[in-house]
């Protein structure tokens, strides 16, 4: 019975940890939507939104000022890309633009550290990563409190993600945009200040993630090599769906951690490091577009 | 048929060049240069690190599959040159380092198997557990680092047919004479029907397919020569340069590193891959004296990296935006102009006359 719980609570933990790789998925989903842009950089978007914002607070802001300067300045940063990177790049292979948000990773997580600094920081949100109390006395199952906190903002995130694209002007524009942009444009579509909108969710999102991340591991340049698992997130769950993201994490998660429990002490542990590529490459191997990704068709 | 030896086929050109870059890599800096530093900090690294680049080359810039995973296939060949070295201590070390090669190409083929079904990121991805899958294995298997447990194991003298090599000149010399030989194999291939494939595959992957060129057998060459590329740079790596092994050293952060040489230096090309890691390597050394000489250490170290990051950044950007083609593009259009300048100069001037 005890192992059983265990198990659930493995599990459970595993999922939780997993909406973590989902938010970070998501950031880099709404790009490739709008964009048809691998966004590397997503992970040292995550990394410059929390140092910034751990920054702004350092520097006496209270928190929700903080909060919406990040974002303002998240928006900066989607602006200065789409200006001085993906235009310029415009109608240049898809290698080429990945190759180009490499580089962008490397001069937004260079221009952080050299701006804040590269100290850990500790960023307190108010909630405990400890067990929460309650679960733990009536179900006997321990759950991180801030795990549960991810795996809801998580949740709202996508909700509120999943309304705009749906129910708003600015999503069915988006949505046009996504499905053909010379079109879009064509038919009067403000193409600059949608991909504006889109840089600047992916940057509230990038946000979010890192403040989640930065809570349990404090703000560190760990973080973008913990944002690269995002990839197989995505591989897993397909790179233009938003469903595909959280699912991805939520295997992502899941497979990590009990392969980590129940395997890794055969190993010395440190599966963790690995497992989610290996299994994205069986993934590819049978299902390259992942579980909701459209098909890839190409021609000579 | 026409059999003319491969060399014969070179121009004077070729030869010249080749004989004077001979005569400097093995009389002029042997006897110009005597400081240790030049060649443990700058030479051998250089040497290293442009061979695992050539091997990024034939995967990403003569193949066109975008791999993330060099480092990986480094730490493959330095552990395996490690063990063979202290297994059979009867091989000597060029035997060793083929074999390391050898060993590198077949995880090269294993990580390379998902590009038969795959590209660009998903690729990258693919490569990417190449990366952490191999560190990790050498790293938590016990064998591979013979049961050492202080993480940081002293690589073994290097001794070709009974005499040793141990100061930095002598392992320069063994470094250069390596790098010199795969140098020459590479530009062979790159030129010829191995090349050629790759590129074909690079350019346009079915229509090459619908030629009649095989995509398992071309990619997967790619894949296990540049595997073995990486390989015997690792080794050579961790023997002249780190002269330890510690998997921590084949890091992701040395993955993108390569990665970058090959951008910045140039795509399908192999002086890139010796231009991009001359710059990659001194562009931080450059920064630092810099930082020393006009700021008297106010700028530490950490900010020296972050300025170094952002500068490797925007250059990718800017090269992929303006250059595609890389510093090697930049080096031949310079020397085109020098060449053309002297016969065109009297002929703009009298043009000048005609229109002023």
């Amino acid at each position: 019975m005890t192992e059983l719980l265990f198990f659930f609570e493995v599990v459970l933990a595993g999922m939780l940890a997993g909406t973590m790789y989902s938010l970070v998925a998501l950031g880099f989903v709404l790009i490739y939507k709008a964009s048809s842009t691998f966004n590397f950089a997503q992970g040292a978007m995550v990394f410059f939104a929390v140092l910034s914002f751990v920054g702004f607070m350092e520097l006496g802001l209270p928190f929700a000022a903080a909060f919406i300067v990040t974002i303002l300045l998240m928006g900066l940063v989607g602006y200065a890309t789409e200006r001085l990177v993906l235009e310029p790049l415009m109608n240049q292979n898809e290698d080429t633009l990945l190759m180009a948000t490499i580089g962008l990773a490397f001069v937004l997580q260079g221009l952080a550290q050299a701006v804040w600094g590269v100290e850990v920081r500790r960023l307190d949100l108010g909630i405990g990563d400890f067990p929460i109390t309650w679960i733990a006395d009536n179900l006997g199952l321990f759950v991180s409190a801030l795990d549960v906190t991810a795996g809801v903002v998580a949740a709202v995130l996508i909700i509120l993600l999943a309304l705009l694209f749906k129910y708003t002007k600015v999503g069915l524009g988006l949505r046009a945009v996504a499905d053909d942009p010379g079109a879009a444009a064509s038919i009067g579509i403000p193409l600059k200040s949608i991909m504006l909108m889109v840089w600047t969710a992916a940057g509230i999102v990038a946000l979010v993630a890192g403040m989640m991340w930065g809570a349990r591991a404090g703000v560190q340049f760990a973080l973008v090599d913990l944002a690269l698992k995002a990839l197989p997130v995505l591989i897993i769950g397909g790179f233009s769906s938003i469903p595909g993201a959280i699912v991805g994490g939520l295997i992502i998660g899941v497979v990590e951690k009990t392969l980590e429990v129940y395997v890794g002490p055969y190993f010395g542990g440190g599966i963790e490091g690995w497992a989610p590529y290996v299994l994205a490459i069986f993934f590819l191997l049978y299902r390259p577009e992942g579980l909701f990704g459209e098909k890839i068709i190409r021609r000579v | 048929m026409n059999q003319t030896p491969a060399f014969l086929t070179y121009s004077r050109n070729d030869i010249i060049k080749f004989a004077v870059l001979m005569v400097v890599a093995f009389a002029v800096i042997p006897s110009m240069i005597k400081a240790d530093y030049w060649y443990s900090s700058i030479l051998i690294p250089w040497l290293c690190l442009a061979l695992a680049a050539i091997g990024q080359q034939f995967v990403m810039g003569y193949a066109g599959q975008l791999a993330l995973g060099a480092a990986g296939f480094m730490a493959a060949g330095a552990f395996a040159c490690f063990n063979i070295e202290l297994r059979m201590p009867w091989m000597p070390f060029p035997g060793a380092l083929i074999l390391s090669g050898l060993i590198a190409a077949a995880f090269g083929v294993l990580f390379g198997l998902p590009s038969l079904r795959v590209r660009g990121i998903y690729l990258m991805v693919a490569t990417l557990a190449s990366q952490f899958f191999i560190v990790w294995m050498i790293d938590k298997f016990g064998w591979f680092k013979n049961y050492d447990t202080s993480g940081i194991i002293t690589a073994q003298d290097i001794e070709i047919f009974g005499r040793t090599f141990t100061s930095p000149l002598e392992m320069y010399l063994v470094v250069a004479v390596v790098v010199t030989i795969m140098t020459i194999l590479a530009i062979n291939m790159t030129r010829g029907s191995v090349g050629r494939n790759w590129m074909a595959v690079r350019d346009m992957d079915i229509a090459a397919e619908s030629m009649g060129i095989s995509l398992l057998r071309t990619k997967l060459q790619a894949f296990a020569l540049s595997a073995f590329y990486c390989g015997v740079a690792g080794a050579l790596f961790a023997f002249t340069y780190l002269k330890s092994l510690e998997p921590v050293a084949f890091d992701i952060k040395l993955s993108l590193q390569i990665l970058f040489m090959v951008i910045l230096g140039g795509l399908g090309t192999i002086n890139g891959a010796f231009i991009g890691a001359a710059f990659i390597l001194l562009f931080p050394v450059v920064l630092n004296s810099i930082g020393n000489a006009w700021f008297h250490g106010m700028i530490d170290a950490t900010m020296i990296s972050a300025i170094e990051q952002v500068v490797f950044g925007a250059l990718i950007i800017i090269f992929l935006i303006y250059e595609p083609l890389g510093m090697a593009k930049l080096w031949e259009n310079l020397k085109q102009r020098l060449s053309r300048k002297t016969p065109e100069r009297p002929a703009r001037a009298q043009q000048q006359k005609a229109v002023g």
